[in-house]
């Protein structure tokens, strides 16, 4: 599968654990703090630009230009700095920030700045509005809501790469597709174990061995990225809450 | 970047979410529910080879470990037939606890309410509600989180109370309760009502001295079991004036006016389903005479036969 963009590609080089992006963009040793910076565009910018596309019902195009406008800002203006995890989530703020932006941003003078020195992202914003195409358009549980979902489809969506690389890293590319087969394609559920360990010339406990290891890794995996995406040990936890414990609307 | 469909998003989830039984006796057999802090599966129990309920948080964190564990023991102490009774407990390869209680098959109170009927009927369902929370008090257990979904009805009608991951134990140290611990990154204290952040209890069955933070004491329950009846007021033609008081005095605002115990309680409900007086509610003179002819139906009826029968007797006697 391929990388969406560069930035993100780049972190799978280096894997970030048990540091945070709030803790890194903060930090004076700029490969650090590009590195988190990496990290955060990685997570969210797909989010963010779908809660622009769909939330704020913004064209296309429009929507890419506050997309980066938006992470620009970010980095430009050192919006993490003001971040206080003691008042919300870093998902919340960023989600405000976003807000901020849409509502207050004058479009001539948007794209006066874009046709600035502005670097702009390699974002693959082609697959992100193919997926946009499958979201309903409007969000049945508001804009936090949505934003939380998109959050967490990002999130789960990096752990499913980065568990495909380790585990074909390790010569277990077969416990991978175990689980994309019961657990990411459609109708995988209803095949049995047994018809899975026929197809794939394995003992039916395999199955269930191999199911069960891809399975705990991807949690282990999810856990790691959320907490790289969270300020604090409490917001970890009540994003983990969140995260694994509710249903996703 | 994968992109995940809904329901594949869905699926992942649930497959993070497993717990991971590898190095216990228990066998995964599916998700049962998700509760505040944990979720609850149905398993096999290797050894005894029988299916219970495996209740486990969804991530290693130390306040609600504590919690758990704190469940477990405080549903192990109650030996009631209105509690589920715990089997076991033990802890994951990934730090997280768990405990096993007996499998409940049934539907909880909120789901089955509508279903059944008459006044007397839910009465008598909120009277065995109370029983359990009764022995927790006298046992100096209080549950907190008394609602409709922490009510489980079984397919022979048994009441069980559910979901004790806040109970406190009264009269113990600060360590019994560990909600009191939670959130004290700096050592000092947490009240309830700021814990981890956030209230613990659910809105409208919440005592205001609980959302509050305050201490608390039995009156907590009473205050949800009052919550509780008026849930159930909900399922009823029209509600009686006496049971209406009730329910005011279990959910009074300042805990000094509500019943001092849940027996008190119950028995208000119990003597207003036996047609007797309540304890909150003065009747006027007509609504005393009907409620007494109503409760002496039997003997009113026999007396009006034999007097009716007398009449008839002097009217067609032969003369």
């Amino acid at each position: 599968m391929g990388e969406d963009t560069s930035i993100g590609g780049a972190r799978h080089q280096f894997p970030l654990t048990r540091w945070s992006v709030i803790e890194g963009a903060r930090s004076t040793e700029p490969a650090q703090r590009q590195r988190a910076l990496d990290a955060l565009v990685s997570a969210y910018w797909k989010p963010v630009y779908k809660y622009i596309r769909l939330h704020w019902a913004k064209e296309n195009e429009e929507a890419k230009d506050l997309t980066q406008d938006f992470f620009t800002r970010l980095i430009e203006k050192q919006l993490l700095d003001r971040f206080d995890p003691a008042k919300a989530r870093l998902r919340t703020y960023l989600r405000v920030c976003v807000d901020g932006l849409v509502m207050n941003t004058d479009k001539a003078a948007q794209r006066q700045k874009r046709g600035g020195d502005v670097v702009l992202l390699p974002l693959d914003f082609e697959s992100a509005e193919g997926e946009c195409r499958q979201l309903p358009v409007a969000a049945p549980g508001g804009p936090e809501e949505f934003f939380a979902k998109e959050f967490a489809r990002s999130l789960f969506g990096l752990a499913v790469d980065r568990l495909r690389n380790e585990c074909e890293a390790k010569g277990k590319a077969l416990y991978f597709q175990l689980l994309d087969l019961y657990d990411i394609e459609e109708g995988g559920k209803d095949l049995t174990y047994e018809e899975v360990a026929t197809r794939f010339g394995i003992k039916a406990t395999d199955v269930t061995n191999y199911l069960s290891y891809a399975r705990k890794e991807f949690r282990r995996i999810v856990l790691e990225e959320l907490r790289t995406m969270t300020a604090s040990e409490d917001e970890f936890r009540r994003e983990a809450q969140t995260l694994l414990g509710a249903r996703l609307a | 970047m994968t992109f995940l469909s809904d329901s594949a998003l869905e699926r992942l989830r649930e497959a993070a979410d497993q717990p991971d039984l590898s190095g216990t006796r228990y066998r995964l057999l599916e998700k049962l529910g998700q509760g505040g802090m944990g979720g609850v599966f149905r398993v096999k129990d290797s050894t005894l080879e029988r299916e219970v309920a495996l209740k486990v948080i969804n991530i290693a964190d130390p306040g609600l470990s504590a919690r758990l564990l704190q469940e477990a023991r405080v549903i192990a102490k109650l030996e009631h037939p209105g509690i589920v009774p715990v089997h076991d407990s033990g802890m994951l390869e990934d730090g997280r606890p768990y405990y096993t209680m007996k499998l409940v098959q049934g539907e909880s109170l909120d789901e089955l309410a509508e279903e059944i009927g008459s006044i007397a009927d839910l009465l008598r369902t909120f009277l065995r509600i109370c029983e359990p929370v009764a022995f927790a008090h006298a046992h100096s257990v209080l549950h907190r989180d008394l609602k409709p979904a922490n009510i489980m009805i079984g397919p022979f009608g048994e009441v069980l109370v559910m979901d004790w991951g806040l109970s406190k134990l009264l009269a113990g140290t600060a360590a019994s309760d560990p909600l009191s611990e939670i959130g004290t990154s700096n050592g000092t204290s947490v009240s309830l009502g700021t814990a981890h952040g956030s209230v613990l209890g659910t809105p409208g069955y919440m005592a205001p001295e609980q959302r509050d933070g305050e201490s608390v004491d039995p009156r907590v329950d009473v205050y949800s079991l009052g919550a509780m009846l008026e849930f159930l007021f909900k399922f009823m033609p029209g509600v009686p004036a006496p049971l209406a008081a009730i329910c005011r005095k279990a959910k009074a605002e300042d805990r000094s006016e509500r019943y001092a115990s849940v027996t008190d309680l119950s028995n208000d409900v119990a003597k207003f389903l036996d047609g007797l007086p309540v304890s909150v509610y003065r009747e006027g003179f007509l609504a005393r005479a009907s409620r007494w002819i109503r409760r002496n139906r039997t003997w009113i009826l026999l007396l009006l036969a034999y007097v009716v029968m007398r009449v008839l007797l002097i009217i067609f006697r032969p003369r």
